[in-house]
């Protein structure tokens, strides 16, 4: 990480009103993200990723806890105030087919943009932005006069990311991405934005519960638990030593795709489902579940400790401070 | 009745078609297809959105939604023809010998009944218990299926259970009637993963148990390769190839399966794919009996020029949709040699 962040996430916390009483979604999440940087945001559902995301692009309004942009604290700045800053912070939705309106075609999809930051000048300066755009997303020219209904989902999707990298952003927040699109065009979606962020030098807050992806398109990754991080670091780290019984749960619970491999998995099963976070967390997040909970790990706030290089770090207990700290054996524990 | 040697189900030719909306032709959405599953087999079911998995797995319990309908082909359980059957014959079928569990239990499980009268008004049904012992039953069948607080679970409505939860109770019913055959249809598809571990687990140790076949329908190449024996995959309809899992993954033959094996992430290894995906692979020229095939993905079947295609076995166990090309140059080979020969492999690569 570079010493000047972009974005600083600082003790974000997201409360929602519901019928069935309070929802504790982020209860006190701090991370930042440099220029350039790749950054995957891990979760399962109810861990409160999508909901940091929506809050950094100001679709949410956090309950506490302060969201800066570029030295500027944006959590809680009017709309007028926002809109320069639009240009530079764009979002690419999880679905392609919801986020893009059906009756325009690509070409005012993306003229939008253009036009409303002042970026293309005359019609001409336009038609060139256009066809540089669709170059840039592998889409031959002619789908500009076409509409989302005529595209697949592939194409889609390429318009989705075109339109959120029309303004020249430097941060682009990805929720789910690829998540809607089928294996054989997920693939080169991820090869798509990944050749972007180096062209660029975009910098990705990438949502996904998919870690190959994770592991293929961003350098770091942070682990969340219901609203809480409890684990972040490099990519090689996190995939290489993971650390929180959570995290280790989640890596050895994907399915690899190699029959070869069959026998010799070692998967770590957490017993019982995620709670709902109706009421505050105490204590560690994954206690119920966690084969190595003692009674000391119920009480107060797990703090996150650095235990290896590149940034790795873990909110977990049964660790100290220090680098190279290796994980128990928790093989068949659960 | 029953043979040993006889695969438990066997679809033959298997089309289905859905009318299409100018002119109400039938449009084939699965065409020609033929595989089968031995006893105490898992077999996987590949295919990406629209390749008509889930349709053929539907079929097998004739639960083709009308207007669609099977236009032609066989489906046997056991020997006998499920498309002959007639209602009751049918409903001996369903649940006792096959039964199928869906991609979204909460909408597949009835919406004003509790759980757990559910699963005991299987054991009325099929096993004619009184209501007490089919409530016992049932809370013991939930038990089974690793939920916790079973009698909590039986209480309630499925609106009121997690997706992982509902899965379970799926599984408690489909397990209540005893089938021979089961076929899952994603199963943990929007399931967070360590729940589909869990599921998983949980579908691996009954089957193992039970040694009941499974057909295992699934877009997650991770699944098949840790789960099935065997693996089907289908193209846009097609039935494309037909592998044992090893042989799918380390040696795919036909160009559709190659993209996806090549287009394959890996969560365990450093190894990124090679670039240039979403192209397609080449036709994968084949040799058998004098005769020159081309296997040819199905999407480009119009723009090759190729003949009618058919299944080619290309080794033992080892199917691929070829189509003939004319006669093979080097044809004179020794007439012993009566397998199929790879050539050009270097070429594809």
């Amino acid at each position: 990480m570079s010493p000047e962040p972009i974005l600083t996430v600082d003790n974000l916390e997201q409360r929602f009103k519901t019928p069935g009483g309070l929802v504790y979604a982020v209860n006190g999440v701090s991370f930042q993200i440099a220029a350039g940087e790749s950054v995957g945001l891990v979760g399962e559902s109810g861990s409160g990723k999508s909901t940091i995301a929506k809050s950094i692009v100001r679709l949410n309004e956090p309950t506490s806890g302060s969201i800066v942009y570029r030295g500027r604290d944006i959590t809680r700045i009017s709309d007028g105030e926002m809109r320069p800053l639009r240009s530079k912070l764009q979002m690419v939705f999880q679905d392609p087919t919801l986020s893009l309106n059906p009756r325009l075609t690509v070409r005012q999809t993306l003229s939008e943009p253009l036009k409303l930051h002042k970026i293309a000048g005359g019609k001409a300066d336009l038609n060139a932005h256009l066809n540089r755009l669709m170059d840039l997303v592998n889409l031959e020219r002619f789908y500009l006069d076409r509409r989302p209904g005529q595209l697949s989902g592939g194409q889609r999707q390429r318009v989705g990311i075109a339109r959120a990298i029309a303004t020249q952003p430097e941060f682009i927040v990805l929720d789910e991405p690829t998540s809607s699109l089928d294996m054989s065009i997920r693939i080169s979606i991820i090869e798509l934005l990944r050749n972007l962020q180096r062209e660029m030098g975009l910098a990705y807050l990438f949502i996904s519960h998919d870690l190959s992806t994770v592991r293929y398109l961003c350098s770091r990754v942070i682990v969340l638990y219901l609203g809480q991080i409890v684990e972040e670091g490099t990519v090689e780290e996190i995939f290489a030593n993971p650390l929180h019984p959570y995290t280790r749960a989640l890596l050895s619970a994907v399915p690899i795709p190699d029959p070869a491999l069959r026998s010799s998995r070692n998967r770590i099963v957490l017993p019982g489902e995620t709670p709902h976070l109706t009421h505050p967390i105490v204590g560690c997040p994954l206690a119920d579940r966690c084969p190595y909970v003692e009674p000391s790990h119920r009480e107060g706030r797990i703090p996150m400790i650095d235990v290896g290089p590149g940034g790795h770090r873990v909110a977990c207990l049964l660790y100290q401070e220090g680098s190279d700290v290796a994980a128990p054996d928790i093989g068949e524990a659960a | 009745m029953t043979d040993p040697r006889r695969p438990l189900l066997s679809i033959e030719h298997l089309s289905i078609g859905f009318p299409n909306e100018q002119d109400g032709a039938m449009l084939p959405v699965v065409r020609d297809s033929s595989f089968t599953v031995d006893r105490n087999e898992v077999v996987g079911l590949v295919g990406e959105s629209g390749s008509g998995k889930t349709q053929t797995a539907m079929s097998v319990l004739r639960l083709t939604k009308p207007p669609g309908r099977v236009l032609n082909g066989r489906i046997l359980l056991d020997g006998d023809d499920i498309l002959q059957m007639n209602d009751n014959q049918l409903r001996q079928v369903r649940g006792r010998r096959a039964a199928m569990i869906f991609q979204s239990p909460r909408t597949s499980l009835n919406p004003l009944m509790t759980a757990g009268k559910q699963v005991g008004r299987i054991y009325e049904r099929h096993q004619r218990m009184s209501g007490k012992a089919a409530d016992e039953a049932a809370l013991e069948m939930l038990r089974r299926v690793g939920i916790a607080g079973p009698a909590r679970v039986a209480a309630s409505y499925p609106h009121q259970l997690s997706g992982g939860m509902a899965q379970r109770v799926m599984i408690a019913m489909m397990l209540a009637c005893g089938p021979e055959l089961l076929i899952a249809d994603e199963p943990t598809t929007g399931l967070d993963v360590t729940i589909q571990a869990q599921i998983f687990e949980l579908i691996q140790e009954i089957q193992q148990e039970t040694q009941m076949a499974l057909l295992l329908i699934t877009h997650d190449l991770g699944v098949i390769a840790e789960v099935c024996q065997r693996v089907v995959v289908m193209q846009l309809g097609r039935i494309v190839e037909i592998a044992p899992v090893k042989t799918l993954f380390d040696d795919p033959v036909h160009p559709y399966t190659r993209r996806l094996i090549g287009s394959i992430l890996r969560p365990d290894l450093d190894v990124l794919p090679p670039s240039g995906r979403g192209v397609d692979y080449p036709p994968v020229p084949l040799n058998t009996g004098g005769m020159a095939y081309q296997a040819v993905s199905v999407d480009a079947w119009r723009s090759a020029k190729v003949g009618r295609p058919e299944m080619l076995e290309v080794a033992p166990g080892h199917l691929v949709l070829a189509h003939e090309v004319g006669r093979s140059d080097d044809s004179v080979e020794n007439p012993a040699e009566s397998g199929v020969e790879r050539t050009a492999e270097e070429a594809v690569a």
